[in-house]
C-alpha cells in the first residue's frame, strides 16, 4: 500500500484523483448538514467514510450522485465538473451509488434487477421497443454478463425468484452486483453492511476488495471500525457536516478530534486501545 | 334466459369498448409505470372533441381529424406530466382529477359556436357509417353499432398488442421498475422523467381511441359523456380483471358491464308485476340504475377484500411489496 499525501492530492488537476470536492455545501433551513472544504477520493483505492450518526456521510452521497442539490460547491468526477447534472446522468458516466435502506426492485426478479442495470440498451427507446430484433442480441449478451456477475455474487440459483424475496444480507448482494452492470469506475455504497448477518459480512467485504481489484474506485460508508480497519487503503472522517480528519484508518483512529467526535472527549483513551489491537473492543 | 343475453350482450357492446380502451390506456399509466391518473375522462374527452371539432369546425377529413385528436391527448399529456412527473406521485393524481373536470366544464361552456355547449357536437360520422359493411342487425345489435364495435374490438387487439410488445422488453421493465422504486431507476442510470412521459402520453393516446369511440358510436360528443364516474369506473375495471396484466382491463372491462347488465335484469324481474318479490315500499324499478351501482360497489368491496389482486393477479406477488 504506497503512503498517501492528502496535500498533493488536493492542489491541481491529479490523474490519481477520480472524485475532487470543494467548497460543497448543504443547508437545511438553519442547520448545516454538510459542508466540506476539500476532498479528492484517489482512483483505484478504497475510501472509506466514517463518522458519527448525523455526521452527513449520506447526506454528502446524495449531493454528490445528484439525488440532492447543494446550497453551494463544486466538485469533478474524473475532470468532469457534475454540479447540477441530474442522477441518471451521475450514473451514466460511471459514479454508481447504492442506497443504506437497500433498493431492491421487489415484483422483478433478481435477474431483471440485473437487466434493467445495463446501459445503452436499444430496446428502451420507445420506437425500437416493439420490435425484439433491434434488442434481443442486445438482451442477450446483457443476460450473460448478469449471469456471470450473479454467480459471482452467489445469487444465480435464486435469478428466477422475485428480488423482494431475498433476505437483507443478499438484497445487499444484489445491489453490489446491479451497480457493477452499470460498469461503473467508482461506487459509492452506503453502508454496504448494515443489518447484515457477520458470515454474510465477510463474503460483502471480499467482494469489495474485489471491486477494487477490478480497477473500479470504491468510497463506502461506514460505522463499524473493524471493517474500515480490515479492508480500506484511506479513511476520511466527518462529524457535523465537515470532514475532520483523513489517513490511514490507523492514522485516523488516534486522531483526538476524530475520538471525540466519535466518543466525547472523556473516553479518549479507550479508541487508542482499540486502534492497537483491530478487532478487539472498542468504547465500553 | 334474456337477462343473462342481455348481461352476454352489454358485455361486449360500444360502450364496454370504449372503457375498455379508456382502462387499456390507464393500465400502461397505473399498472405498469404506476402513475396516477384519475383524469383519464380528460383523455377521452380531449380525443373525442379534437376529432369531433375537426370534423365538423374545421371541416378536416376523416383520418385527419383523427390525428388532431390523438394530436390533443398527447397535448394534454404533455400539459399534466410536464410540471407533475419530477414531483411525489400524488401530484399527478392532483392535476389529472382538476384537468379532467375542468375539460369537461370547459367544453360545456367556452366557445359556444364551437362546443355547442352541453349539447355538444354531433353529425360527423357519415363518412365513417359510409364504409360500414353490416346491412342487417344480427344478434340484436344495430348495423350501425355493429360497425362501431367491431373497430372498436379491433383497436383492442391491436392497441393490446402492441401494450404487449413494449412491455415484453427493456423499456417496459423499466416501466416496472420505476413503479417499485424510482430512485432505485435513476440511480441505474436511467432517466425516470423521460420514461413516465412516455408512459402518460401512450396512456392518453390510448384513452383518446377510447373517445373516438364514444363520439362514433353515439354521432356526438357531450361534455357529460367525459364525467368523473368514467374514470372512477375505468379504474375499478382494472383493479377488478388485475393491473399490469394484459389481459386484465379487457376482462375486467367485459366482466364489469356483463355484471352491471346481469345485476339491473335481476332487480328488473324482481321489481316488475303488480305483486313483486321485492315489496315497493323498499325499492321499485324506476330506482334499478342507482341500486345496481350500489350492488356493483359492494361487490367490488368485497372482491378487495377476499382477491385484492384481481382476476388475473398474483397474490404472492402483492404480499412482496415491502
Amino acid at each position: 500500500m504506497p503512503e498517501r499525501t492528502p496535500a498533493a492530492a488536493r492542489s491541481g488537476p491529479d490523474p490519481a484523483v477520480i472524485l475532487r470536492v470543494e467548497n460543497v455545501e448543504r443547508r437545511f433551513g438553519g442547520f448545516t448538514a454538510v459542508d466540506v472544504d476539500h476532498l479528492a477520493i484517489r482512483r483505484g483505492e478504497i475510501t472509506a467514510l466514517i463518522g458519527p450518526n448525523g455526521a452527513g456521510k449520506t447526506t454528502l452521497f446524495n449531493l454528490l450522485t445528484g439525488f440532492d442539490r447543494p446550497d453551494a460547491g463544486r466538485w469533478t468526477f474524473d475532470g468532469r465538473p457534475l454540479a447540477g447534472v441530474p442522477p441518471h446522468r451521475v450514473a451514466r458516466l460511471g459514479m454508481v451509488r447504492t442506497f443504506q435502506l437497500t433498493k431492491v426492485l421487489s415484483r422483478l426478479t433478481v435477474l431483471e434487477n440485473m437487466r434493467i442495470a445495463a446501459p445503452g440498451q436499444l430496446g428502451e427507446r420507445l420506437w425500437l421497443a416493439p420490435f425484439s430484433l433491434a434488442w434481443g442480441r442486445g438482451e442477450k449478451e446483457n443476460t450473460a454478463r448478469a449471469r456471470a456477475l450473479l454467480a459471482r455474487f452467489l445469487l444465480d440459483d435464486k435469478r428466477d425468484e422475485p428480488a423482494g424475496s431475498l433476505s437483507g444480507g443478499q438484497r445487499k448482494l444484489l445491489e453490489m452486483a446491479r451497480a457493477l452492470m452499470v460498469e461503473p469506475r467508482m461506487v459509492m455504497l452506503d453502508e454496504p453492511m448494515a443489518g447484515v448477518n457477520p458470515a454474510l459480512k465477510q463474503s460483502l467485504l471480499e467482494h469489495i476488495v474485489s471491486l477494487r481489484d477490478d480497477g473500479v474506485s470504491v468510497l463506502f460508508v461506514e460505522h463499524d471500525m473493524d471493517m474500515v480497519h480490515e479492508i480500506s487503503d484511506h479513511v476520511v472522517v466527518m462529524a457535523q457536516g465537515r470532514v475532520i480528519a483523513e489517513g490511514t484508518a490507523r492514522e485516523v483512529t488516534k486522531d483526538e478530534r476524530v475520538v471525540t467526535a466519535y466518543l466525547g472527549e472523556r473516553f479518549g483513551g479507550d479508541l487508542d486501545d482499540a486502534a492497537a489491537a483491530p478487532g478487539a473492543g472498542r468504547g465500553r | 334466459m334474456d337477462i343473462l343475453t342481455g348481461a352476454l350482450r352489454a358485455g361486449f357492446s360500444v360502450d364496454a369498448a370504449y372503457f375498455c380502451l379508456a382502462a387499456i390506456g390507464l393500465n400502461v399509466q397505473f399498472g405498469y409505470a404506476g402513475l396516477i391518473n384519475f383524469g383519464q375522462a380528460g383523455f377521452l374527452a380531449v380525443g373525442a372533441y379534437g376529432f369531433a371539432v375537426g370534423s365538423v369546425w374545421l371541416g378536416l377529413p376523416f383520418f385527419t381529424a383523427i390525428g388532431l385528436g390523438l394530436l390533443c391527448s398527447v397535448a394534454l399529456g404533455l400539459v399534466l406530466g410536464l410540471p407533475t412527473l419530477r414531483l411525489r406521485a400524488d401530484y399527478l393524481a392532483i392535476a389529472t382529477i382538476a384537468a379532467a373536470e375542468v375539460l369537461r366544464l370547459f367544453f360545456g361552456a367556452a366557445f359556444q359556436d364551437v362546443f355547442h355547449g352541453r349539447d355538444g357536437i354531433s353529425g360527423f360520422s357519415a363518412a365513417f357509417q359510409a364504409a360500414n359493411p353490416f346491412h342487417q342487425p344480427f344478434l340484436g345489435y344495430r348495423p350501425a353499432d355493429l360497425w362501431v364495435m367491431t373497430v372498436g374490438w379491433g383497436l383492442v387487439v391491436i392497441v393490446s398488442v402492441f401494450v404487449w410488445s413494449i412491455m415484453r422488453g427493456p423499456w417496459g421493465r423499466v416501466l416496472k421498475a420505476i413503479r417499485e422504486d424510482e430512485d432505485a431507476v435513476r440511480s441505474l442510470g436511467k432517466n425516470v422523467y423521460a420514461f413516465k412521459m412516455q408512459a402518460l402520453a401512450i396512456g392518453g393516446l390510448i384513452g383518446a381511441l377510447g373517445g373516438f369511440i364514444v363520439a362514433l358510436g353515439q354521432n356526438s360528443v357531450q361534455p357529460d359523456n367525459f364525467s368523473f364516474d368514467l374514470t372512477f369506473i375505468v379504474c375499478t375495471m382494472l383493479v377488478l380483471g388485475g393491473a399490469a396484466r394484459i389481459m386484465g382491463p379487457i376482462v375486467g372491462a367485459v366482466a364489469f358491464w356483463a355484471c352491471l347488465s346481469l345485476v339491473s335484469g335481476i332487480l328488473g324481474a324482481l321489481t316488475e308485476g303488480r305483486d313483486p318479490v321485492i315489496p315497493a315500499w323498499l325499492m321499485t324499478a324506476d330506482q334499478i340504475g342507482t341500486v345496481r351501482f350500489v350492488l356493483v360497489g359492494v361487490a367490488l368491496v368485497v372482491l378487495m377484500i377476499y382477491r385484492p389482486q384481481g382476476i388475473f393477479g398474483d397474490r404472492k406477488e402483492m404480499a412482496l411489496h415491502a
